[in-house]
C-alpha cells in the first residue's frame, strides 16, 4: 500500500518536472556528447564493476533541468531506477547537467559511511570539474567514476548467492504440495490426461516480485532496489 | 431436543461467530494500526538523526570560521544561540502526538536553518575562508546533511499521511478511536529553509 502510494506520487510528479529517466544503461547520455565509443566503454566499465562488486555505480548526463532543484532530481533519478541492490543500497548517481554547469554524486545509504559528503564534494572539486571547465567531458567523467570506485571499491565482494536469482527450496516444496493437494481434490474423471502434465501447466510461478525496474533486452542495466537517503554532493563549474 | 433450545443455541452460536469476527477483524485493524505507527517512528528517528548531526557540526564550523579574526561576530552568536535552543530542546516520543510541541521543535530548527545560510552568505566575503580546504569540507557536510533533512522529512510526511489517512478512513476510523490514535503534524515547508543554504563559487 505504502509503496503503490510512493509510486504514484513519483508518476504524478514526473509531470511537473523534467522528465525522470528509466534508465537502461549504466552510462546515459542525453545530450550526445559522448561519442558511441566512449559511451560504450563507459558502460562497460560500470558493467564489470557491478559484477564484481554488486555495487551500481551509473552515469547520466542531461541538457538542462529547467530550474527544477538539482538535489531533488537526482534523487528522484535515484530512486526510481532503484540503484543498487536493495540488502546493500550500494548504488551511486552520477549526474551531471551540462548546460547549467551543475553536477551531483547522489550516494546510497549503504554507502554513505565509504563515500561521505566532503569526500564526494572533493572528488567534484579536484577530480572533476577542471575537466569540465576545458569542456573535457568524457576525461572529467571517467575521472569521477575513477576517484568514486577507487573511495568504494573494496566495501562490498560480489556474492553468488545473490546472483541464483531462483526460487528457494523451500518455496519448490511448498508449491508442489499444494499441487499435490489440489491434485487430490480433482474428481477422478477430471484426472484423465494427468499425465498430459498440467503440473507445469503455467509454468509461470516464481516470475512475479524479483528485481526492480525493468531489464530491458540483453545485459541492460537494472536496478536492484537500493535506496537513497539524500547523501552525498553537488557542484557546479 | 426441543424446537426453542434449537433456535436458540442457534441465535447464539451466530452471535458468537459475529464477536469472532468482530474481534479478529479488529485484531487485525490494530496490528495493521501499530505497525503503520511505528514506520512513523522510524522515519520520525530518521529525521532527529539528521538534525542531530547539523546539531554536531555546527561547534566544528563555528570554530573554523572564528579563526579569521574580523569574522561578523554577531552571525556567529545567532548560530551558537539557535543550536543551544534547539539542544535544550527535549525531545520524546511524545512530539509527535502533541501539535504544539511538534511545532515548537519546527521552528527552533527552522531558526537553526536560517542562521546557519546567514553565516554560509556571510563567508562569500572571506575569500581566505572560502578556499581553506577545512571549511570547504565542513561546507559540503553541512550541505550534505540539510539535503538529507529534507529528504527524512519529505519520507516523515509520506508516512505520516498513509497514518492520517488510515486511522481517518472508515472501518479503521472506529478501531483507531477505541485503541487511541491520533492524528499526527505534518512537517510544514517554511519557505527559504526548505533548500539547503547555497552558496555559489
Amino acid at each position: 500500500m505504502f509503496y503503490l502510494f510512493l509510486f504514484l506520487i513519483f508518476y504524478s510528479s514526473s509531470f511537473a518536472q523534467p522528465e525522470l529517466p528509466q534508465l537502461s544503461n549504466w552510462a546515459n547520455d542525453y545530450t550526445s556528447t559522448l561519442s558511441p565509443q566512449e559511451l560504450q566503454q563507459l558502460n562497460f566499465r560500470l558493467k564489470s564493476y557491478e559484477d564484481t562488486t554488486t555495487n551500481q555505480l551509473v552515469s547520466l548526463m542531461i541538457a538542462s533541468l529547467d530550474g527544477y532543484p538539482l538535489e531533488e532530481y537526482s534523487f528522484e533519478v535515484a530512486e526510481r531506477n532503484k540503484i543498487g541492490t536493495k540488502e546493500k543500497s550500494n548504488g551511486v548517481l552520477f549526474l551531471v547537467v551540462k548546460n547549467d554547469k551543475k553536477m551531483r554524486i547522489e550516494v546510497g545509504y549503504g554507502l554513505e559511511g565509504v563515500l561521505p559528503d566532503a569526500l564526494s564534494s572533493s572528488i567534484i572539486r579536484n577530480e572533476i570539474t577542471p575537466y569540465f571547465r576545458k569542456n573535457e567531458y568524457y576525461a572529467g567523467i571517467t575521472s569521477g567514476i575513477n576517484a568514486i570506485i577507487a573511495a568504494i571499491g573494496s566495501e562490498y565482494k560480489s556474492d553468488f548467492k545473490e546472483k541464483s536469482n531462483g526460487i528457494s527450496i523451500s518455496g519448490i516444496i511448498i508449491l508442489l504440495l499444494i499441487i499435490f493437494i489440489i491434485i487430490s481434490f480433482i474428481p477422478k474423471s477430471g484426472r484423465i490426461g494427468r499425465s498430459g502434465g498440467y503440473i507445469y501447466h503455467g509454468g509461470s510461478w516464481g516470475s512475479g516480485g524479483f528485481g526492480g525496474g525493468s531489464s530491458s533486452g540483453f545485459g541492460g542495466f537494472s536496478g536492484g532496489g537500493g535506496s537513497f537517503g539524500g547523501g552525498g554532493s553537488s557542484g557546479s563549474w | 431436543m426441543k424446537k426453542g433450545t434449537i433456535i436458540g443455541l442457534s441465535i447464539a452460536g451466530i452471535i458468537i461467530l459475529l464477536l469472532v469476527i468482530l474481534i479478529s477483524w479488529g485484531i487485525s485493524t490494530y496490528n495493521n494500526l501499530v505497525t503503520i505507527n511505528e514506520e512513523v517512528n522510524q522515519s520520525w528517528s530518521q529525521v532527529e538523526n539528521q538534525y542531530q548531526r547539523r546539531a554536531d557540526l555546527i561547534p566544528n564550523l563555528v570554530n573554523t570560521v572564528k579563526g579569521y579574526a574580523d569574522f561578523e561576530r554577531g552571525v556567529l552568536t545567532d548560530v551558537t544561540e539557535a543550536r543551544a535552543k534547539v539542544s535544550q530542546f527535549n525531545i520524546t516520543p511524545e512530539v509527535l502526538n502533541d501539535p504544539q510541541a511538534f511545532q515548537k521543535f519546527e521552528q527552533l530548527q527552522g531558526n537553526l536553518s536560517s542562521a546557519l545560510s546567514r553565516l554560509l552568505v556571510t563567508v562569500e566575503n572571506y575569500p581566505n575562508l572560502k578556499a581553506n580546504e577545512n571549511f570547504l569540507q565542513l561546507q559540503a557536510q553541512l550541505e550534505g546533511t540539510e539535503n538529507r533533512i529534507s529528504v527524512e522529512r519529505r519520507k516523515f510526511n509520506l508516512t505520516v499521511q498513509n497514518y492520517n489517512t488510515t486511522i481517518k478512513r472508515f472501518p479503521s476510523a472506529f478501531f483507531a478511536g477505541i485503541f487511541g490514535f491520533r492524528e499526527k503534524s505534518y512537517f510544514k515547508s517554511i519557505p527559504g529553509s526548505e533548500a539547503p543554504p547555497k552558496v555559489e563559487f
